[in-house]
């Protein structure tokens, strides 16, 4: 019933007319230049708020001034973000129905080499969270990571435990935007402001949050490769 | 400030509720209503505050604005805030009937994070941190529109998903020349800082441009009447009623603190095509065979009207343009929770075979036609107020043209709402079995309805919340 | 003009790139892969403007807000992707199809 891809129609309906390309080429040219020029004539000096973070640098907790800038100084637009990732998941799974691609055996070069690369993408993943608190790295470098892992071992055959794929899954899925939630609202509940941490317990926070990150950011992208909601158990 | 962060709480809440409807999907719909009913008190705790203590501002972090975040409650976010905390209730009532089992579990996650993309984004004070919840709602809204399933609604959303993107691109691209002309992200010191400059012009350009289509003003509307009008009822209804408004909102800050002296000569062309847009979308309303699609033309019709303020500039305009707003989002809503429900009993949407809708549905015909009259901008509904304030500030600054768009945009309303009421009244052969419509279904439909009559019966108490903070600049009331 | 500018200019180069692309091309994943063209193009405007000052460290603030639009391309990508898949075992076909398929 349903074609596969036709090639035909595809040039057919896939046609864009000349004179319009070459009409869009001119206008376009014409929005890069302007975009270049509007570029060039910024001042040579960064106006930028580099100095600010480096004064505040010492209470905020981390001694990376971007880590610091992501989970403390503009936390509010990471907690959001990881907000954005789940929204990207929910919305994969609820397409539902793509398709798993069929079974074949991984061979022996991809089933080794997943055995002893996934391993060590965990501790590189560990170290670039650990490191990120003074030097580049952090949860998002560290959950790439931990995704790379999980898609290794997706491509390798392996697949989630169906006891697993329920509401242990979730929960996984849910800790980066859980615990960043949980921290502002207690935050918010001994009095402070959202997400404004004491700076004697800032490191250990950030740290607290950031390893829940890297946990839901890997688990979330291999789900996101997976393509569809995993099978779950009668859990459910 | 020591008093409760009700802002606060109404992004925390659904994102709270998001993850419980998320963890424990056979209770997402409870879960859901419960969370709804939190959000409309965090609107109500911030409407009573920011009324008793003026616009509010609060440091994220503790930071304050070049470093950190701020969120910034005034009249018009305050506005906005409420508006969206009547439609989603009115929304998530609606859906709690409309959606099977298997649907809900999906729906509900969802709609929290909209919900919360939509309150964070009205409380945003930093344009960076726009672009994230622009995103978040964005990609929400697309997942939202695929739920429907099918040909129809998949392209829909592929086509929305797209021009959601690269909105969100162009205005990202002049967030990146306005932080590095300026060094800073707040709306109110770029407002501080601001000097015209090719790279302000550029990022005005861009961020405009970018916003405009995902706000589908005329002629950047293509993707809007096939997204909206495939989407499941409810999702459509959330969708015209107040996603679109967001990224308006959005534009309608920035042209007013941070390119006020710039944006001159653009109002007239914005004016322009927003008068375009009411004749096009009212005609193209006309011309559809599909009730859904006729909402959907309508919706770019009523767009329209928010941007003939642009021209005319003054405290009225804005004020008629914001009224028009608000009570588009709620007669809107009621518009198509009232053809869900056509739809829902019927099987089908086919204007000319409406059955005896009116005999059948009373309820949903009633919300169909009291939406329609605020749509068509008759007294005593919100829509009257709304164009009324257009009138006058049109003839108070001698652009009388601009009346001549509003009076025949208000004769075509008036004319694709009286072809669909029209219809519900005479027979036609019955094609589909007809199927029950839970009454909390039709209720929704009728309550936000009236209260889109009732916002022509209360006009002063919204206008008066307007001035708080004085988001249209300085000039006095009138 | 400093080597920090060029970057930039690229950067700008690259996001006309992607919008001819993704005007021009029909199939879906040049679509998906012409914004992200484009969003590289706005990464690299807004990290290579951070380095304008000489000597000082860059400017920290671009670089956590590349980061984050790194992590929402990358959602909405693979939210595009899925919903291509679906809209290709629906239609046929990875386009968006002006004519409606009744």
């Amino acid at each position: 019933m349903k074609k596969t891809m036709n090639p035909k129609s595809m040039t057919e309906s896939g046609k864009i007319r000349t004179p319009f390309r070459l009409l869009l080429m001119v206008l376009l040219s014409a929005l890069a230049a302007g975009l270049g020029y509007a570029v060039s004539t910024l001042s040579s000096q960064s106006p930028g708020s580099g100095e600010w973070v480096a004064a505040n640098l010492e209470t905020s907790g981390v001694s990376n001034p971007v880590t610091a800038v992501l989970l403390n100084f503009r936390s509010y637009d990471t907690l959001l973000e990881m907000g954005v990732l789940l929204v990207a998941l929910l919305g994969v799974w609820s397409l539902g129905g793509i398709p798993e691609q069929r079974e074949s055996s991984p061979g022996p070069v991809l089933d080794t080499l997943s055995r002893l690369l996934v391993p060590v993408l965990i501790l590189v993943a560990g170290y670039l969270l650990w490191v990120g608190a003074h030097a580049p790295g952090g949860a998002f470098q560290a959950g790439s990571v931990l995704g790379a892992a999980g898609v290794l071992l997706l491509l390798a055959g392996w697949r989630l435990d169906a006891r697993f794929a329920g509401l242990p899954l979730r929960i996984t899925l849910t800790t980066g935007l859980g615990v960043f939630v949980v921290v502002g609202a207690v935050l918010m509940l001994v009095g402070r402001r959202l997400l404004e941490y004491p700076p004697s317990f800032a490191g250990a926070l950030i740290l607290l949050i950031e390893a829940a990150a890297t946990l839901s950011i890997g688990m979330t992208l291999a789900a996101l490769f997976l393509g569809s909601r995993p099978e779950a158990g009668p859990d459910r | 400030m020591a008093a409760i962060p009700w802002g606060v709480m109404a992004i925390l809440l659904p994102l709270a509720g998001a993850m419980a409807c998320f963890l424990s999907p056979r209770r997402a719909s409870p879960l859901g209503l419960i969370t709804a009913l939190g959000v409309v008190a965090c609107a109500a705790g911030l409407g009573w505050q920011v009324a008793e203590q003026g616009a509010q501002r609060y440091a994220i972090g503790g930071w304050g604005a070049p470093l950190g975040i701020d969120l910034y409650a005034d009249g018009l976010s305050l506005l906005m805030l409420m508006v969206t905390a009547v439609v989603g209730l009115g929304i998530s009532v609606y859906s709690s009937g409309y959606f099977n089992r298997e649907k809900a579990v999906n729906f509900w996650p969802l709609w929290m994070f909209l919900w919360s993309a939509l309150n964070a984004l009205f409380l945003s004070a930093d344009i960076f941190n726009l672009y994230v919840t622009l995103e978040l709602l964005g990609l929400a809204a697309v997942a939202l529109v695929a739920l429907a399933g099918g040909a129809d609604a998949l392209t829909g959303a592929m086509r929305y998903l797209l021009v959601s993107l690269l909105g969100s691109l162009a205005y990202l691209l002049g967030v990146a020349l306005l932080y590095h002309s300026f060094g800073c992200l707040d709306i109110a010191l770029l407002a501080e800082r601001m000097e015209p400059s090719p790279a302000v012009m550029a990022a005005m350009g861009l961020m405009s441009a970018g916003l405009l289509l995902k706000t589908a003003l005329f002629p950047l509307h293509f993707w809007l009447p096939p997204a909206h009008a495939s989407a499941p009822a409810p999702v459509s209804a959330l969708l015209s009623a107040l996603v679109v408004k967001a990224s308006f909102y959005i534009l309608l800050r920035l042209w007013l603190d941070v390119f006020p002296v710039t944006a001159a000569g653009l109002g007239q062309l914005l004016g322009l095509l927003g008068a375009a847009a009411v004749l096009w979308g009212g005609l193209q309303a006309l011309r559809q065979t599909r009730l859904k699609m006729l909402i959907a033309y309508s919706t770019v019709a009523q767009l329209g009207y928010l941007f003939l303020a642009f021209p005319l500039g003054s405290n009225v305009a804005w004020q008629g343009a914001l009224y028009l707003l608000l009570s588009h989002a709620l007669a809107k809503a009621a518009m198509f929770m009232a053809a869900g429900n056509i739809l829902c009993f019927g099987g089908h949407d086919r204007i000319a075979d409406l059955d005896r809708v009116a005999q059948r549905l009373p309820l949903s015909l009633a919300a169909f036609g009291l939406a329609g009259v605020s749509i068509m901008g008759l007294p005593p509904s919100g829509g009257f107020i709304a164009k009324w304030l257009l009138l006058e500030a049109a003839m108070r600054s001698g652009q009388w043209w601009w009346v001549i768009i509003l009076i025949l945009g208000g004769l075509l309303a008036a004319a694709y709402v009286f072809k669909v009421i029209g219809y519900a009244f005479t027979q036609a052969v019955m094609t589909h079995e007809a199927r029950a419509v839970p009454a909390t279904m039709e209720w929704a439909a009728l309550v936000l309805a009236l209260v889109a009559i009732l916002l022509g019966l209360v006009a002063p108490w919204p206008l008066a919340l307007m001035e708080i903070g004085l988001p249209f600049g300085g000039e006095a009331a009138g | 003009m400093s080597h920090v500018f060029l970057y930039a200019l690229v950067g700008t180069g690259l996001f006309t790139l992607g919008l001819y692309a993704l005007i021009v091309h029909t199939h879906l994943l040049r679509k998906i892969l012409a914004i992200n063209v484009m969003g590289s193009g706005v990464f690299l405007v807004l990290v290579a403007l951070a380095a304008r000052a000489r000597g000082a460290a860059p400017d920290p603030v671009p670089h956590a807000m590349v980061i984050t639009g790194i992590v929402v391309a990358v959602s909405a990508t693979a939210l595009a992707l899925a919903l291509m898949v679906r809209v290709r075992a629906e239609t046929g076909r990875a386009e968006l199809s002006e004519e409606r398929p009744e």
